[in-house]
């Protein structure tokens, strides 16, 4: 076990953990950031979706090592007070049920829209791959356009 | 699930009165991280409302926020009558109390679309009651009488004098007036809130990633445990070698539970890989011999028995025996898991002089009595911290994963918290019980039905959760939806083999009217196929005395286009079916691509749950419930092999994700009649409307989910 220094949300941090934790188990069990969530293991949902060095990335199976030396932006980093375009037309739209794939798909739709600005629906169909079990994806839907226009 | 013990609401007011007075001492759960404050001075009528000097108005949610919107629906009831400031509404959830039982069930709990059919009087009642005193308070006062003031937003107004006070000012002299009996409430015309689009409360808190989750609690020295269970249903601990993962850095202690082994250790990732690593003998017990052949092999063998009788109008099996033709068909479904986003978990703190519990879950009262039996303490000394739910579906109404946090902080002596992996998840549910239907029915010369007999052969989720429910082999609850069948039909036989397979059952979204939903709606459509007539017309014209029924079939249908023309390619299926007290019609429009696979374009959706408490929540819950059933009718499967379910994880137990959702559309009937719930009551119809769009489209007739290929 050797430190490895990464930076999360502006900070830079140095966590003592086995090298194959996975990013996501180091943000929320040594870090405390638990907006990241835990729905899968495997890749599959998106519930740990983060930014690394601004793109979306799935953490789950993500060695921390691999992120030595980069920048990763979860949830709590997104913006502050709510700010960011894709979480007001959250808020506008009222898009979360139980919310807890929310942190994912936020961090997804904030990831293609700062690659393309105005997407349309087939943009969103083959870039929005999380998974949301409420079903809410008709608002996320509305919510991307939405922050589009903003 | 159903209603049980009724308690009057007259007597649950009065319950939740009393009791509430000694609620204020009690523990602060943050909600969207900010955590309540105890003020030395506050207006706490009942068990529910809390005004404080600064004019914050805390509303006790008693109800488990699992997406449905209870955190804003519940408060919007209370604050309506209450004339409250919406703006200065704040939310805490409340802690295991008999002042919060959910009167439809004896119990704390939250489940069965419930939750606004229970509180939508005592609810009102409560924030009536506040109002009047708080409006007396006002009056006292300025020496004026009562009926010269009235409230509005948050404050009392003297019209005459144009003097106000708001409620933060008058919360020690209301505390002191007694409480008014019977206040009228408000007629709905004169709602300002409910009936509105009021944006959730919960939705700030989930878009920043502050929302607490079970999942998401801390504590000091908290340890998390991973949990081998045995891999068939109902197996021991033969015997286990802790060794291999005790070597895991990280892990801490090894111990046995009743479930399984537990490693628990500094986190998630070293008690996973430590569980990994443990070498367990099972004894696997009886079920090692059942599989999902089996299973099919035991319904069809127990439909050709004479079942519980259900429901027995006139004298179907006569009309049978004397038709020249009978239409004959049988469907089966599978078992299916509820796959909540948030995996199981929870966390307990058992010490000699007190037990917490922080879960996420539909059942406090039965967290509480697990909290006893196993802390050893009073219920008084077990307190529940109900947190925000990823997602319930029934699932949370279980105790599994609560007890295994129970069993396992107690024997390592440590508050721990217990999390499931994805793959435990799917593979330890109780799940929707699969399920087989035998119908029989004979047409007369014009097409009408004169006799329609359905057995619904499947196991027993009563028999399992509450056996006292199943009374001479009939569950009543497993046939819903069958019973309701609300076509007029003069000769009605509806029967029920209960029959377990050794694989646990239990309550999903909708539950048993998923699957007699689906098999009530695709039979009265091979019914209007064999009358060669119109399926939307055909029900239609068999719905004369089933006017709800009746007004959301036709609202579907027409918001939907019915009988114009379609893309080529495409086809419109239609189902109606009452669930919970509500009804719903939906109506699918479906294509089928060349390798067989179909594909869901639009749904129309027709709702009458009664008075609307918030409809853009009863938009979102329908859409919400099509996407679950749809998942379900397309691809929802848990097969068994050897005792063991074959599915683990999202790449074999899939998911509709962005690009497979369909248009859906919202339609809410206007209504001042009875109240339903509108959490479950979308589901049951999808999967029917889409298998009746397919025969439209290609003849292909889906008796068997899921769906899959059509081929």
């Amino acid at each position: 076990m050797s430190p490895i220094s990464f930076t999360v949300n502006g900070k830079r941090e140095t966590v003592n953990v086995t090298p194959d934790t996975p990013l996501l188990w180091v943000l929320r069990d040594t870090l405390g950031l638990t907006g990241t969530k835990f729905g899968c293991g495997i890749a599959q949902c998106g519930a740990c979706t983060v930014h690394l060095d601004g793109v979306a990335t799935r953490t789950c199976v993500l060695p921390v090592a691999a992120v030595a030396g980069k920048k990763v932006t979860t949830i709590e980093g997104l913006s502050k007070n709510r700010s960011h375009a894709v979480q007001k037309a959250w808020i506008e739209e009222d898009v979360p049920q139980c919310g807890y794939c929310q942190s994912g798909q936020i961090m997804a739709a904030a990831a293609l829209l700062a690659k393309t600005p105005h997407p349309t629906d087939a943009d969103i169909d083959a870039t929005m791959t999380n998974i949301c079990r409420c079903g809410t994806y008709q608002r996320i839907r509305a919510a991307i356009h939405r922050a589009a226009g903003a | 699930m159903g209603a049980r013990s009724e308690v009057s609401r007259r007597e649950f007011l009065q319950t939740a009165t009393v009791a509430g007075a000694g609620l204020v001492i009690g523990f602060h759960l943050p909600v969207g991280g900010r955590r309540g404050m105890a003020y030395p001075s506050t207006f706490a009528p009942n068990a529910w409302l809390r005004i404080n000097p600064d004019e914050s108005v805390l509303v006790m949610v008693d109800r488990s926020e699992m997406g449905q919107g209870v955190t804003t629906s519940l408060p919007m009831l209370l604050a309506e009558e209450l004339e409250a400031d919406w703006s200065k509404i704040k939310i805490e959830f409340a802690p295991a109390d008999k002042a919060y039982i959910n009167p439809m069930f004896g119990m704390q709990g939250t489940g069965g679309s419930t939750s606004i059919r229970a509180a939508y009087t005592p609810l009102r009642k409560a924030g009536a009651a506040a109002r009047e005193m708080l409006v007396t308070a006002a009056a006292q006062t300025w020496g004026v009488d009562k009926s010269e003031c009235h409230a509005e937003k948050g404050a009392v107004v003297h019209a005459s004098s144009k003097r106000r006070l708001t409620y933060g000012k008058l919360v020690g002299k209301a505390s002191t007036v007694p409480l008014p009996q019977d206040v009228p409430l408000k007629e709905p015309k004169d709602w300002k809130i409910l009936g509105t689009r009021v944006n959730r409360l919960d939705t700030p808190p989930k878009v920043n990633g502050e929302a607490g989750f079970g999942i998401d609690v801390k504590a000091p020295g908290l340890l998390v445990a991973v949990i081998a269970r045995s891999p068939v249903f109902g197996g021991k601990v033969k015997s286990f070698d802790a060794a291999k993962a005790k070597a895991v850095p990280g892990v801490r202690q090894v111990v046995q539970i009743s479930t399984g082994v537990a490693v628990v250790g500094d986190g998630y990732w070293p008690a996973k890989k430590g569980r990994d690593a443990l070498d367990i003998t099972w004894d696997e017990g009886s079920t090692a011999s059942v599989s999902s052949a089996s299973i099919s092999q035991l319904f069809a063998k127990n439909a050709e028995q004479t079942g519980a009788v259900a429901r027995h109008d006139g004298d179907a099996q006569g009309a049978l025996l004397g038709a020249a033709s009978k239409i004959e068909a049988v469907y089966e479904l599978p078992f299916l898991a509820h796959a909540t986003m948030e995996p199981m978990n929870c966390t307990a703190h058992v010490r000699a002089d007190g037990v917490d519990i922080w879960a996420p879950t539909q059942f406090q009262t039965g967290a509480q009595g697990l909290g006893v039996g196993i802390g050893g303490v009073p219920p008084e000394k077990v307190k529940v911290h109900t947190t925000y739910l990823g997602g319930g579906f029934g699932r949370r109404f279980e105790l599994d994963f609560i007890k295994e946090a129970l069993e396992t902080s107690k024997a390592a002596g440590a508050p721990v918290k217990v999390i499931w992996p994805r793959e435990d998840d799917i593979r330890n549910a109780q799940y929707r019980p699969a399920n087989y239907h035998r119908f029989q029915a004979v047409l007369d010369a014009s097409g009408q039905p004169v006799a329609w007999t359905q057995r619904i052969v499947a196991p027993s989720i009563m028999a399992r959760v509450f056996p006292d429910n199943v009374k001479n082999g009939l569950d009543g609850e497993a046939v819903e939806g069958g019973v309701g069948m609300p076509y007029a039909i003069p000769n009605v036989h509806v029967d029920y083999l209960l029959t377990d397979t050794g694989i646990p059952v239990g309550f999903w979204r909708s539950v048993n009217n998923s699957f007699n939903g689906f098999a009530v709606e695709t039979f009265i459509d091979e019914l209007a196929a064999a009358a060669k007539k119109d399926p939307y017309e055909y029900r239609r014209d068999l719905l004369g005395k089933a006017p709800r029924h009746l007004g959301v079939l036709n609202l579907a249908a027409s918001k939907a286009g019915w009988g114009t023309p379609l893309p080529a390619g495409r086809a419109r299926g239609i189902a109606v079916f009452k669930s919970f007290d509500t009804h719903v019609a939906e109506v699918a429009e479906v294509s089928v691509d060349s390798d067989g696979v179909p594909h869901v374009h639009r749904v129309v959706c027709a709702v009458d749950c009664g008075p609307v408490v918030n409809p853009s929540i009863v938009e979102a819950q329908m859409q919400s419930a099509i996407v679950y059933g749809l998942t379900a009718a397309l691809w929802g499967e848990i097969t068994i092999d050897r005792g063991q379910v074959q599915q683990s994880n999202f790449h074999n137990y899939r998911m509709l994700r962005m690009a497979e959702m369909p248009v859906v559309e919202v339609h809410i009937i206007p209504s001042t009649d009875s109240q339903g719930g509108v959490g479950e009551p979308g589901t049951p119809p999808i999967a029917p409307a889409v298998c009746n769009a397919i025969f439209a489209l290609n003849g292909k007739r889906i008796r068997k989910l899921p769906i899959g290929k059509v081929v």
